[in-house]
């Protein structure tokens, strides 16, 4: 058997390939849910669910051994890292800015309108606080009427 | 008891709450007044059986005998769940159930919050990850308390009747058993009379804010921490538990 090291730089490579399953236009380094890489003993993730109960935590985690296991890793754990629990703040602006040209406005920690994300108008309303999935809220433009969906901070 | 096995009963208490208001709220998953509400209500009952996923993982971790969350949700009678009565007690009607919301809300914010305090830096983490849930879940149940109170004189008059029906279970979260008594000796754990004039100022302060009533004191039901429960959990877990009881190992 081929014993093979990997550096952490190179596994964070790999990882910023796999995509959230709930808003593909985000990887799960574009999320900042991957806390650490560990290569010390095999390769450990540890990884930092965004809320209780989101539904994609588990297939992160398959899609994260599949991705590693392509790239011929075959000694892969993964870590759940509760604590400090997840916020928006850990979305990268790389992460920012494909939210906003996928037509999701990102979260804002600032009061004060949310910008459209196609027209850049801040005459928004908010139609709803729920949204398709736990994180989002439905918003429409009253410039361009162009309903959108907001990031809403955590 | 082994402080092992203490943390074990006490983190499948708190899974034992989590899971049953998820399951009730998910009852109400199609039934909802508007589209908003309905996904509000389907995301918040996901949150608490995601809650319940780590409580009881974390249960199984600190007894070391195998179990894991599914043995906890699917695999224990009725009697050997110590959720608090209020969180079984059925949906009823819309106000029914937003009352049920806000006073166990209430509780619960304060109790994750001494949580977060205390010894144990397994359930701290997980009590810290589920207070920005809750805390968004209680704005939300509030605020529709506020609007059911001071509302039509209809809405108005069966808030308060869910409010007096619902007040008699508020008891039991209060009361400190024998575990609760370790648990603050052991791991710092919650003090529950601290927590009781906590919750009676917020949950006080919405009912008077919604121009309901608080009511008087009476007689508390109490048992659901001792596994004597209401008529109403064991059709809950009938239904919840059924696929596993009927094809033991069951996986998707």
């Amino acid at each position: 058997m081929v014993e093979t090291t990997f550096k952490s730089e190179q596994i964070f490579e790999w990882l910023s390939e796999v995509a959230d399953p709930e808003i593909p236009v985000l990887t799960i380094t574009d999320l900042g849910i991957v806390r650490d890489i560990d290569c010390s003993d095999g390769v450990t993730v540890s990884l930092t669910p965004t809320y209780s109960g989101c539904p994609a935590t588990e297939v992160i985690e398959a899609s994260v051994v599949a991705a590693l296991e392509e790239q011929g890793v075959s000694d892969i754990r993964i870590r759940r890292v509760l604590s400090p629990p997840w916020t928006t703040d850990w979305i990268s602006q790389e992460g920012r800015d494909k939210l906003r040209i996928y037509g999701i406005a990102p979260p804002e920690r600032r009061e004060g309108p949310i910008a459209c994300p196609r027209c850049e108008s801040g005459q928004t309303e908010r139609v709803s606080e729920f949204g398709s999935t736990a994180c989002k809220a439905a918003y429409r433009c009253r410039d361009c009427l162009e309903p959108f969906e907001y990031f809403k901070c955590l | 008891m082994s402080d092992n096995l203490l943390m074990a009963a006490y983190a499948s208490r708190l899974g034992d709450n989590a899971l049953v208001l998820g399951q009730r709220m998910i009852e109400l998953v199609a039934a909802s007044p508007e589209l908003e509400e309905e996904l509000a209500n389907a995301n918040f009952s996901l949150d608490y059986i995601g809650q319940a996923r780590m409580f009881y993982t974390y249960a199984g971790e600190c007894e070391g005998v195998g179990r894991d969350e599914d043995d906890f949700a699917f695999l224990r009678p009725e009697h050997e769940y110590r959720n608090l009565l209020l969180v079984e007690q059925p949906n009823g009607h819309f106000g029914d159930s937003t009352v049920r919301q806000v006073l166990f809300e209430c509780w619960y914010l304060h109790l994750l919050e001494a949580l977060t305090r205390c010894s144990d830096e397994g359930i701290s983490e997980i009590a810290a990850r589920a207070i920005k849930e809750v805390r968004y879940h209680l704005r939300h149940s509030s605020q529709w308390l506020l609007r059911l109170g001071d509302g039509t004189e209809e809405s108005h008059r069966r808030a308060q009747q869910s409010l007096d029906n619902l007040w008699k279970f508020t008891g039991e979260m209060f009361s400190p058993d024998d575990l609760d008594d370790e648990m603050r000796a052991v791991f710092n754990g919650p003090h529950l009379e601290i927590i009781e004039a906590q919750w009676r100022e917020d949950v006080r302060a919405i009912v008077e804010q919604a121009t309901l009533k608080m009511p008087d004191d009476q007689w508390m039901a109490s048992g659901g921490k001792q596994g004597r429960h209401t008529e109403h959990l064991g059709y809950l877990l009938a239904e919840m538990q059924h696929l596993q009881r009927t094809y033991p190992g069951a996986t998707w």
